[in-house]
C-alpha cells in the first residue's frame, strides 16, 4: 500500500542503498526464523546435543556477511548458525545438520557447533574458545603471500577476549599486517557470567586494541547499517594492505547461552530493554523510513518463513546418516587406516 | 653420496621442498634470521627470503593456528615448535583442530602441514626441555607421526611429510643433530608408514625409534659378540601410519620382540605395538614381549642422572640376554 508513497526526502541512494538494505533485512530474518525453528526443534528433541542461538544478534552476522565479496572467508564459533546462514548456506542444510540427518551440511558428522561450508566461504565453526583467531590469521597470511584479495573474518564473543589465543592472534596479525578482521560480538555474557565480572576493562575487545597498535572501535551491533558501514571500512583497509581490524559490536542474545538455558542469571528487565532494541525491529523501521512498503517487507518475511517451514519438513523426512560414513575422512585418502 | 649431519639434513630437506613448491612456507620462533636455536634452519632465510621463511613471536598457538589456516586455504606450511615440550601450550591445534577438521566437515577441510619439533633427551636441559612426546601425538586420530633417526631419513621423510595431504608431526631428535650419515645426492623422497630393518637377525626383534635406534644397533652388536644372540633391529620411523607388516614379519622369524622407547613407560608407543603383536602373532612367540623404557618419571638435568634414566646399550643388552636365557 505504501508503494506509491515514498517520502521524497529519503536518500535511497545513500552509501548503502536499497538493494543492500533489503539484503540486510532478509538475512536477519532468515537467521531469526531459522534460529527460532532450531530452538523449537530442540525442545521437541529433534535437535539433540547442544545448540547456541544468535537470536538478537542477527545484525552483526548480516552486516558483515552482506558487506563481503565472494571469496571472503568466515571463521565462526559454536554460535555459528547465524554466520553460516548469512553466507547463503541453505536453511535445510543447517537444520539437517542440527537434526543429525543425512541432508545436513556435514551429514551429521560435525553437528551444531561445527557448521562448515567451504563453498560458501564458511571455513569452519570452532568450539574451542579462541582457536579460530590464529587460524583466520593463517588464511589471511595465504592471501597476503599469494597476492589474493580476499579477507578473512573471524567472529567470537566477549568472553573470548580473555583467552591467550586472542592475544597471540591480535599481535601476530598486527605484526604481519594480515588482511584479517576480528569481530567481537559483545553480548555481555560469557556463558552464565557477566563479562564485567571477569574482565579488567569495560570493553573487552576495544580496550585491548591499543595493546596491538589497533584503532579502538565500538559499534552498535544491533543496527545492521552501522555494522555494514564498519565492515566495509575494515574490508577496504584489509584489501588495501592496511592490516587487521578489531571491531567490538555491542549486542545481546535474547535466548540463553545454549540448549534451553532459561538465563536466570540476568537481572530483571535487562532482556526487555534489549528487546526494545531488537535488530529486526530497528531494521523494519529503517526500511520504512527509506520508503520501503510494508507489503514488500511482509513479502520478504513470509517468503523466509515458507523457506524455513519447507526446510523443516524436508529435514524431518530426510534419512539418517548411513553407518558407512562412520570412519570416512579421518585422513585425506578418505579412510581411517593408521596401519598396514 | 656425501656425509651430512642430521642438522644439515633438516636444512637440506626443507630447502629441497621449498625449491620444488612455492606453496611451501616456513614459520617459527628464531628460525629465519637466527637460523634456529639448534642451527637446523641456517641459510633458509637467505635462500628463500622473508616472505617464505618467517620469524614469529613467542606464540605457539598463533604459529600452529596460522599454519592450519594457511594449509586449509592452499599453502603447505612447515611450522617449527622449538622444543617438543612446548606442544603442551598449543596442544589444542594438535589434538582438536588439525586432526578433526576433515572428519567433522565430512571431508571439506584439508590440512596439509608439517610441525617440526626438537624432541628427546640428552642435552641436560631438564624435565621441560627434554621429553619424548611422540605418544602425545600418536594417540590422536587424524595425525601422522614421524621420527627419523638418520640424516638420509630426515630428508626423505621430511619430503614425504611435506608432500603428504595430512597433518604430520615430525619429531627431530635433539641429540641426533650433530650425528653424521651418508646421504645420496639429488632429490630424496621416502615413504611414510614404512619401517626399516637396519640389522637383520634371527633370534630377537628389537624395535626402536630416533635416538634409541643407534643404541639398539650398538646393543645388537654387543649381544652378538658377547652372548651369541643375533638381533634384528627395526627402525620404526613412522608411528602413524604404522608399518605393522614389517614388524609382524620380523616377529614371525625371530619369535621374540623388544621395544626400546625413550618415552616414559605408561602408554608408550611400544605398548601399542606389543598389543598388536600379542593379538596377531601370539602363536609366533617363544617368550614374553618386553618393553625397555624410561621409567614413569620426569627427566632429571644432571648428566649422570639423565644418562642413567634413559634406556642405554647396557640396559638393552641385559634385558634381551636375560629374557632369552631364562
Ligand atoms: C577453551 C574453552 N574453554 C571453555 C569453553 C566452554 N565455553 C563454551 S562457550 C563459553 C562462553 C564464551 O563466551 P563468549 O566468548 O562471550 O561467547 P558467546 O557464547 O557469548 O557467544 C565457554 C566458557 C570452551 N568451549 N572452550
Ligand atoms: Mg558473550
Amino acid at each position: 500500500m505504501n508503494d506509491v508513497a515514498r517520502p521524497a526526502n529519503t536518500a535511497l541512494n545513500d552509501d548503502i542503498g536499497e538493494d543492500v538494505r533489503l539484503k540486510l533485512f532478509e538475512t536477519q530474518v532468515v537467521i531469526r526464523e531459522a534460529e527460532q525453528r532450531a530452538y523449537d526443534l530442540f525442545l521437541q528433541n529433534l535437535v539433540k546435543g547442544t545448540s547456541h542461538l544468535s537470536l538478537g544478534q542477527e545484525a552483526v552476522a548480516a552486516g558483515f556477511a552482506v558487506a563481503m565479496k565472494p571469496g571472503d572467508l568466515s571463521f565462526c564459533t559454536y554460535r555459528g548458525h547465524a554466520h553460516t546462514l548469512a553466507r547463503g548456506v541453505p536453511v535445510e542444510k543447517v537444520l539437517g545438520e542440527l537434526m543429525g540427518r543425512d541432508n545436513g551440511l556435514m551429514r551429521g558428522k560435525g553437528g551444531s557447533m561445527h557448521l562448515t561450508s567451504e563453498e560458501h566461504g564458511v571455513m569452519g565453526s570452532y568450539a574451542i574458545i579462541g582457536a579460530h583467531l590464529p587460524i583466520a590469521c593463517g588464511a589471511a597470511w595465504r592471501a597476503q603471500y599469494k597476492g589474493q584479495k580476499d579477507v578473512s573474518v573471524c567472529f567470537f564473543g566477549d568472553g573470548t577476549t580473555n583467552i591467550g589465543a586472542f592475544h597471540e592472534a591480535l599481535n601476530f596479525a598486527a605484526v604481519w599486517k594480515l588482511p584479517v578482521i576480528f569481530v567481537c560480538e559483545n553480548n555481555f555474557y560469557m556463558e552464565y557470567t557477566p563479562i564485567g565480572d571477569v574482565t579488567a576493562v569495560p570493553h573487552p575487545a576495544a580496550d585491548r586494541a591499543s595493546a596491538y597498535g589497533l584503532e579502538r572501535i565500538v559499534i552498535d551491533g544491533n543496527d545492521a547499517d552501522a555494522v555494514y558501514r564498519e565492515a566495509m571500512k575494515a574490508y577496504d583497509k584489509a584489501r588495501a594492505g592496511g592490516g587487521p581490524s578489531l571491531i567490538e559490536c555491542l549486542t545481546y542474545r535474547h535466548s540463553g547461552h545454549s540448549r534451553a538455558d532459561p538465563a536466570k542469571y540476568r537481572p530483571e528487565g535487562e532482556l526487555e530493554r534489549w528487546k526494545e532494541r531488537d535488530p529486526i525491529k530497528i531494521y523494519r523501521e529503517r526500511l520504512k523510513q527509506f520508503g520501503i512498503a510494508d507489503a514488500q517487507i511482509e513479502k520478504i518475511v513470509s517468503g523466509v518463513k515458507a523457506t524455513v517451514d519447507d526446510a523443516t519438513e524436508k529435514c524431518k523426512a530426510a534419512p539418517i546418516p548411513p553407518l558407512d560414513i562412520l570412519t570416512t575422512d579421518v585422513y585425506a585418502d578418505g579412510g581411517w587406516a593408521w596401519r598396514n | 653420496m656425501a656425509e651430512l649431519t642430521y642438522r644439515d639434513a633438516v636444512i637440506r630437506g626443507i630447502a629441497q621442498e621449498m625449491e620444488r613448491d612455492p606453496d611451501v612456507v616456513f614459520l617459527g620462533e628464531d628460525i629465519a634470521k637466527a637460523g634456529g636455536v639448534f642451527k637446523a634452519t641456517v641459510g633458509l632465510y637467505e635462500q628463500f627470503g622473508p616472505l617464505r621463511v618467517r620469524d614469529t613471536p613467542i606464540s605457539e598457538q598463533a604459529i600452529l593456528g596460522a599454519a592450519m589456516g594457511a594449509a586449509m586455504t592452499g599453502l603447505k606450511p612447515i611450522a617449527e615448535i622449538m622444543f617438543s615440550d612446548f606442544i603442551a601450550v598449543c596442544f589444542d591445534y594438535i589434538a582438536n583442530e588439525f586432526p578433526k577438521s576433515r572428519y567433522m566437515t565430512n571431508g571439506q577441510t584439508k590440512c596439509p602441514l608439517v610441525v617440526r619439533t626438537g624432541n628427546g633427551a640428552g642435552s641436560r636441559f631438564g624435565a621441560q626441555h627434554s621429553q619424548s612426546v611422540e605418544n602425545w601425538c600418536m594417540m590422536i586420530p587424524g595425525l601422522k607421526v614421524v621420527a627419523p633417526s638418520s640424516p638420509a631419513d630426515v630428508i626423505g621423510l621430511l619430503a614425504a611429510s611435506v608432500r603428504d595431504p595430512d597433518p604430520v608431526i615430525f619429531l627431530e631428535h635433539k641429540s641426533l643433530y650433530p650425528t653424521k650419515g651418508e646421504v645420496p645426492d639429488g632429490e630424496i623422497v621416502d615413504k611414510l608408514g614404512t619401517a626399516k630393518i637396519l640389522r637383520p637377525g634371527k633370534d630377537a626383534t628389537i624395535l626402536a625409534l630416533a635416538l634409541m635406534v643407534p643404541r639398539a644397533l650398538a646393543a645388537a652388536e654387543k649381544l652378538a659378540a658377547e652372548h651369541g644372540i643375533d638381533c634384528e633391529v627395526i627402525d620404526v620411523r613412522s608411528l602413524v601410519p604404522l608399518d605393522t607388516q614389517t614388524i609382524l614379519g620380523s616377529v614371525a622369524k625371530t619369535h621374540r620382540a623388544f621395544s626400546v622407547e625413550e618415552n616414559p613407560r605408561l602408554c608408550g608407543w611400544g605398548a601399542e605395538i606389543m598389543s598388536i603383536i600379542a593379538d596377531e602373532a601370539f602363536y609366533d612367540l617363544d617368550g614374553p614381549l618386553v618393553r625397555i623404557t624410561t621409567p614413569h618419571c620426569p627427566l632429571p638435568s644432571a648428566d649422570v642422572l639423565e644418562d642413567a634414566i634413559l634406556p642405554n646399550v647396557d640396559r638393552i643388552v641385559e634385558r634381551v640376554s636375560k629374557t632369552l636365557n631364562s
